[in-house]
């Protein structure tokens, strides 16, 4: 099941070509059939098994055909000209350098941003909730993209950040009683600590093993949010407190000595108060985090990352401090992942240990990868589509992870780069 | 703590650790010929538990009433079905890939692994699912209130792994596809250079790490007899804790790796604390990255450009 095809001289008539794509096609209805046969044709109920043999056949009838067209279509000129360019394209990892006449969309942004501001005042509950979600996954698609799509550090336990930023901000309420605005930086603090603690050692060494070390985190954070009942609650969770504005509370009656918004402004009590207020204050801390992140992109240690992405090697021949380097981009990430973490726990009220899984990381990873590795509006984009995408098609939930997988591995092997090509800002030679 | 509680941990943990080291040898040959870690590895593991209980109920309703024959059927067709898993992504997924940066066949890894968890999910239904228990017999050894079990899956689950690790020794010793494996792994441009057909030695590889996780998800569901389609990933993670434990790359160091992990864990839930035995060994992983990065038996690493 290679894309490429064994190569024909050029010789080859339209029958050999014929020959060797029904051979193909042979080839991967057998294997099909016997990877897909038993696992997804033969069910276990209980100790028995139930015969649904009719869909693996149904499904390597559509690979083997799948493979037919495919190995005709790659022999007529136009797919000849596709996998060239497929080849020529392949190697190529460069960067496209964004020289200044292309840098005149500032308009749109703005009419972009007043959009955003005035969006969930024509949004009713349910519309806004998916929202709210949307911004959460965009603020930690861009703490990813800081890790992995900028600096190259795959982190499978990002996850993990979130999770400090949700139960700081409900653990410091209930022990505490501190409040979301103090939790906000004290969580993005105690993130950052977190990855530095995990990083420091980490880092220094072969960059896979980072991998499965964040992994590992992850899965402690969550275990630890499990067994540690006395503090956590374990399993049954924790509720965390909802926002304020300067005192006033977004619900229908005020705890002791507490005033709610409503009362204060004059207006009847709505409950969508309370989730238009997150939305906005969601929506201004992702709009200044995608300008940081795109200011340091500019900045030395943004160039860093990318060069240490590129070529650590050479960067450490350079002169560049490679563990510092990776540290500043590994707690910048954790320290977005935290804020991300007191934002979901403020809007969801209660939070469990099963909101932190890997699966959760894998859609924050399928996101950036999505979005292109570095590229900003691409990885903001493709948090969108991720999150608004499946509360359209209720009826594939289940399909969800499936297709982020297909999507993981199809993006890298078509487009490393992702969808979006990420450019930067350079010397254009062509323009001085 | 009582003599008796102690080994039978000890027993558990010699168990549990064979398994690790079949499941870390897939990690360590393939993160020592190709240099990745192959994300996949632990799902294939869950794949081949799920064909053993297929298996096991396709032999039993076809009315075969031979338990040493359904049970080495059993093993031929997990490991055979395992194998084509292990060739197909490792052509799927991680071949077009060949010679592109450093963090594409890692993301490629993962999505493989969300598929086939998914998949299995989707296609058997995510409740935990289980064989009968068919080998009954135990051993015991002590009085009646103080005594040490061991029963004969567990005797096998030893005895199986260390013989396929003598064979797999013997194979990559003494075989000149063993020979071609090594030269493979010392440099995969001078072996091609050389007339080796990397790629089908690449492909190999993952059909032997394929075939003996299988071996273990086998032995692992006669042992336990439940699993769901989660397993992969919490057992991948520790194997390969075992593969960096041993030092990564070195098959013996596999093994090794496997049974200290899996003795100091059993250790761990017996004596410390059960709830937190995973958190135990992920640490452990941590630390020995931290410490000894090349692990109890490997070679030091050095970067070249």
């Amino acid at each position: 099941m290679s894309l490429t095809p064994t190569p024909l001289t050029s010789a080859a008539g339209p029958t050999a070509v014929l020959r060797q794509a029904v051979l193909e096609a042979a080839a991967s209805f057998v294997l099909a059939l016997l990877l897909l046969g038993p696992i997804v044709g033969l069910v276990l109920d209980g100790y028995q098994i139930k015969n649904e043999l009719q869909r693996p056949l149904l499904i390597a009838a559509l690979v083997a055909l799948g493979r037919f067209l495919f190995t005709l279509a790659l022999h007529t000129p136009s797919g000849r000209f596709w996998l060239e360019r497929f080849s020529a394209h392949r190697g190529k990892t460069a960067i496209l350098v964004q020289s200044d006449s292309d840098r005149q969309h500032h308009g749109w942004l703005l009419l972009l941003f007043i959009a955003g501001l005035a969006l969930p005042f024509l949004a009713n509950k349910y519309a806004l909730t998916v929202l709210i979600q949307a911004m959460i996954y965009v603020l930690l698609g861009l703490g990813l993209n800081i890790v992995v799509g900028l600096a190259g550090l795959l982190d499978l336990g990002y996850v993990a950040f979130y999770a400090v930023g949700a139960y700081g901000l409900a653990l410091g309420a209930q022990y505490l009683d501190i409040g979301f605005w103090t939790a906000l930086p004290l969580a993005a603090l105690l993130a950052a600590l977190f990855g530095a603690l995990l990083g420091f050692p980490v880092l220094r060494m072969h960059g896979d093993y980072l991998a499965i070390v964040t992994l590992g985190f992850g899965e402690i954070i969550r275990l630890v949010l499990n067994n540690w009942l006395s503090l956590t609650g374990g399993p049954n969770g924790i509720a965390a407190p909802a926002p304020q504005l300067f005192g006033l509370e977004f619900s229908r009656s005020a705890r002791e000595g507490g005033l709610p918004f409503h009362e204060y402004f004059q207006l009847a009590y709505n409950p969508l108060h309370r989730f238009i207020f997150i939305y906005l204050v969601l929506f201004l801390v992702v709009c200044l985090m995608a300008l940081v992140v795109n200011r340091l992109r500019n900045m030395p240690v943004g160039r860093a990352w990318e060069a240490l992405r590129e070529d650590e090697i050479a960067c450490r021949a350079l002169g560049i401090n490679h563990v510092l380097v990776k540290l500043s981009a590994f707690m910048m990430g954790a320290m977005v992942g935290g804020i991300a973490g007191v934002f979901f726990a403020t809007y969801q009220g209660f939070i469990n240990p099963a909101s932190f899984n890997f699966f959760e990381s894998a859609l924050i990873l399928a996101i950036v990868v999505l979005g292109g590795l570095g590229s900003t509006s691409g990885v903001i984009l493709a948090a969108l589509v991720l999150t608004i995408l499946p509360e359209v098609l209720r009826a594939f939930a289940d399909y969800r992870v499936f297709a982020f997988g297909v999507l993981m591995v199809l993006m890298m092997i078509w487009r490393p780069r992702g969808l979006i090509q990420p450019r930067r800002r350079a010397f254009d030679v062509e323009g001085l | 703590m009582d003599w008796h509680i102690l080994a039978q941990q000890l027993v558990n943990g010699l168990t549990l650790g064979s398994i690790y080291g079949l499941i870390a040898i897939g990690y360590t040959m393939v993160y020592g010929i190709i240099g990745m870690i192959n994300f996949a590895h632990g799902d294939v593991y869950m794949v081949s538990a799920y064909l053993t209980a297929i298996c096991l109920a396709v032999l039993f309703s076809c009315g075969i009433d031979s338990l040493p024959f359904a049970l080495l059927a059993t093993l031929v067709a997990a490991m055979l079905i395992t194998a084509a898993y292990g060739w197909t992504i490792e052509r799927i997924a991680y071949r077009p890939l060949r010679g592109s940066n450093r963090l594409a066949p890692l993301i490629s890894a993962i999505g493989m692994s969300l598929v086939l968890q998914n998949g299995v999910q989707l296609s058997q239904g995510a409740r935990t699912q289980g064989v009968p228990s068919l080998i009954p017999a135990t051993l015991r050894f002590g009085d009646e209130e103080t005594f040490v079990q061991i029963t004969l899956v567990q005797v096998m689950i030893v005895v199986v792994s260390l013989a396929s690790m003598a064979l797999l020794h013997w194979l990559i010793g003494r075989t000149t596809l063993g020979r071609q494996c090594r030269a493979t792994q010392q440099d995969r441009r001078m072996a091609a250079i050389l007339g080796i057909d990397t790629d089908r030695i690449i492909s190999t590889v993952f059909v032997i790490g394929a075939a003996m996780a299988a071996i273990a998800g086998v032995l692992v569901t006669l042992n336990y007899g439940s699993f769901d389609f989660y397993i992969g990933f919490v057992t991948g993670i520790k194997a390969f804790t075992a593969a960096v434990l041993g030092g990564i790359g070195s098959l013996p160091g596999a093994m090794l790796g496997g049974l200290i992990l899996g003795l100091s864990e059993a250790l761990f839930s017996g004596m410390v604390n059960t709830d937190y035995k995973d958190v135990f060994a992920f640490s452990l992983l941590v630390l020995v990255l931290i410490f000894r990065p090349t692990g109890l038996l490997g070679k030091p690493e050095v970067e070249k450009v």
